[in-house]
Formats: C-alpha cells, structure tokens, sequence
C-alpha cells in the first residue's frame, strides 16, 4: 500500500503545492490537510510547507502554531509521526517546541532566495536515510527569517548528539549559528529544515532533483515500520 | 476594565537586524548620535478584570504562551490607569 503523506495549507502557504509534487514524485499519495481539520490520524507522515501562514503575524509560525490540525499533529509527533518542516514549517516546529531554538531575521537584513548547498550531516532520521552521510545536495533557499539561533547548551547537545542534519555548505546565506540548515528531534522523526528539498525534484523546474532524498527517506521508513 | 501593557524585547544577546537598519537610517537622517537602536513589540490588552484582580495573572500567561517566544525574547507586564 502506498504511503499517505499529509501536507498541511496554512491561510498564507505557498509550498504546499509543490511539496504534494515532490511526494508524489518519490512514489507516495499527497493528503491535503486543512489549518482547521484537526488530522483524524488518516496519514502516515506530515509535511508543514514553505510561505507565510497567517501572514507571517505576531512570529513565524507562532499562530499556525495553535491551529486545530497542528494541535493533533503535535500529540501525534510525540508519539513517532514523522513530520517535516520546510522553511515556515521549520518555524511552526520551534513554536511548537518539537524542535529546540529559534528562527530569527536573517543577518544581512536581506530576503535571500537562491540555489544553496548542503551538507548531509546525519543520515539516519526518518526524512535524510536516503542520503550518504556527508552527501552535498543542491536546492534552493528563500527566506527573510532564516538565521537559526539557540542558547549555547542546546547548540552543544544538538552537535554532541548528531541532531543536525544538513548544514549549509559554502556561504551561510543568513548567519545561522554554526552555519545550521536543519536539524531532527532525539528521536529522528522531526526534522525542520529552511532550504526547500521540494523545489528540487526535477531539473526542469529546479537546480536539481536532490532533493528527491527527503522524501524518498520517508517513504522508506514508511515501509519498513 | 483592566488595561494592561505588555512589551516584547528581543534578548539583548539576539541580533537586531531591523535595529540596526532603523539606527543607518537615522544616521542619513543627520542623526549621528544614535548608539544602538532595537526595536520591539508593544501589546495593550484589555481585560474583563480589575486592576488588583488575580484574573490579571492570566496576561502574564498569554505573554508565556503566545506573545513572547521565551528562546529569543524577554517581555514585561504593566498596568495602565
């Protein structure tokens, strides 16, 4: 049976179209799940897309935050759902606190939006074991908030236990500390991630199709569970 | 009627990006004194409540929970008359 990957629109989601195109592309069947449907737990994993939910208001991600589908999304992530955040969904997951820090405006005081490359820094989490550990991939980057910043401590614990999984490799396109472009929980199964695997699935529309893996990743844990 | 202010600062630790577009601009504007500028938010909350009301106790949840994001900023509960 082929897995079914939620992906969440937001009032203000942009990515969600194509982050369904990259789904169906590595083999799943896309769910469209509604900001205000709590998940009844007809999906098998999660995906939070890239734009602007609730029109960036208050934080990024802070009131997509507390709406009804990612209250159970949540209960759900806790419990093993695997669920990844693209960009804004990475902003949503540190509002939610499934992943530690936050995301701040970029450095450079610009929106930067061009192909990025990356490190694969850890290949088991439930979104990156279809990568090589130490895989340089090519996707695009567009941001305002991007820069990634935690307290010392937890920027120590997320090195010390292996929880970044991709950093960016070359310019760090917005002063993310330790040049962090995406990091997991403890348990693998929630990855948040600025740059967007989903924009590149296909070299005719993106700079590659590198980020295939992310999603692929999934699909493979899907079947093994 | 209890109307209470909150005001959101980044942590002084956090960059300031808009601050310190606000401070060059200053600084065009003839302004050549200005040493730092960081910019925050300010919430004015009404609330069915008296001044010396526990009920106020809640504004400081609200700050905990949604207005202020504890990892980046710091934030500061008052009374208005």
């Amino acid at each position: 049976m082929t897995a079914r990957i939620g992906v969440v629109t937001f009032p203000g989601s942009l990515d969600d179209g194509d982050a369904a195109r990259a789904i169906r592309y590595a083999g799943g069947e896309p769910v469209a799940l509604w900001h205000r449907d709590p998940d009844d737990g007809r999906v098998d994993a999660v995906v939070l897309p890239g734009g602007f939910s609730y029109g960036d208001y208050l934080r990024c991600g802070a009131i997509a935050r507390f709406s009804p589908v990612m209250e159970t999304v949540i209960d759900r992530a806790r419990g093993g759902l695997p669920v990844l955040g693209i960009c804004n969904g990475f902003q949503v997951l540190c509002e939610s606190h499934l992943l530690p820090g936050a995301l701040t405006r970029n450095d450079h005081q610009h929106f930067v939006c061009r192909d990025q490359r990356l490190r694969i820094e850890n290949a088991a989490s439930a979104w990156t074991s279809a990568y090589e550990l130490g895989e340089e991939i090519v996707i695009p980057i567009k941001n305002g908030e991007g820069r990634y910043v935690a307290e010392s401590e937890t920027l120590a614990r997320l090195e010390g236990d292996g929880l970044v999984v991709a950093r960016y490799s070359g310019d760090n396109p917005n002063g993310s500390a330790n040049d962090i472009a995406g990091i997991a929980n403890e348990a693998g199964n929630v990855v948040g991630l600025m740059p967007h695997p989903e924009h590149a699935v296909d070299p005719l529309t993106g700079p590659s199709a590198d980020g295939l893996g992310f999603f692929a990743s999934v699909l493979k844990r899907l079947a093994v569970l | 009627m209890a109307r209470v202010v909150v005001d959101v600062m980044l942590k002084p630790e956090i960059v300031d990006p808009q601050g310190q577009a606000i401070q060059r601009a200053l600084g065009r504007l003839g302004f050549d004194r200005v040493q730092s500028v960081r910019q925050g938010k300010r919430f004015e909350i009404e609330v069915d409540a008296d001044l010396d009301d526990p009920g106020l106790v809640q504004v400081k949840e609200m700050a905990e929970r949604l207005l202020a994001n504890a990892v980046i900023e710091d934030f500061e509960v008052r009374s208005l008359p």
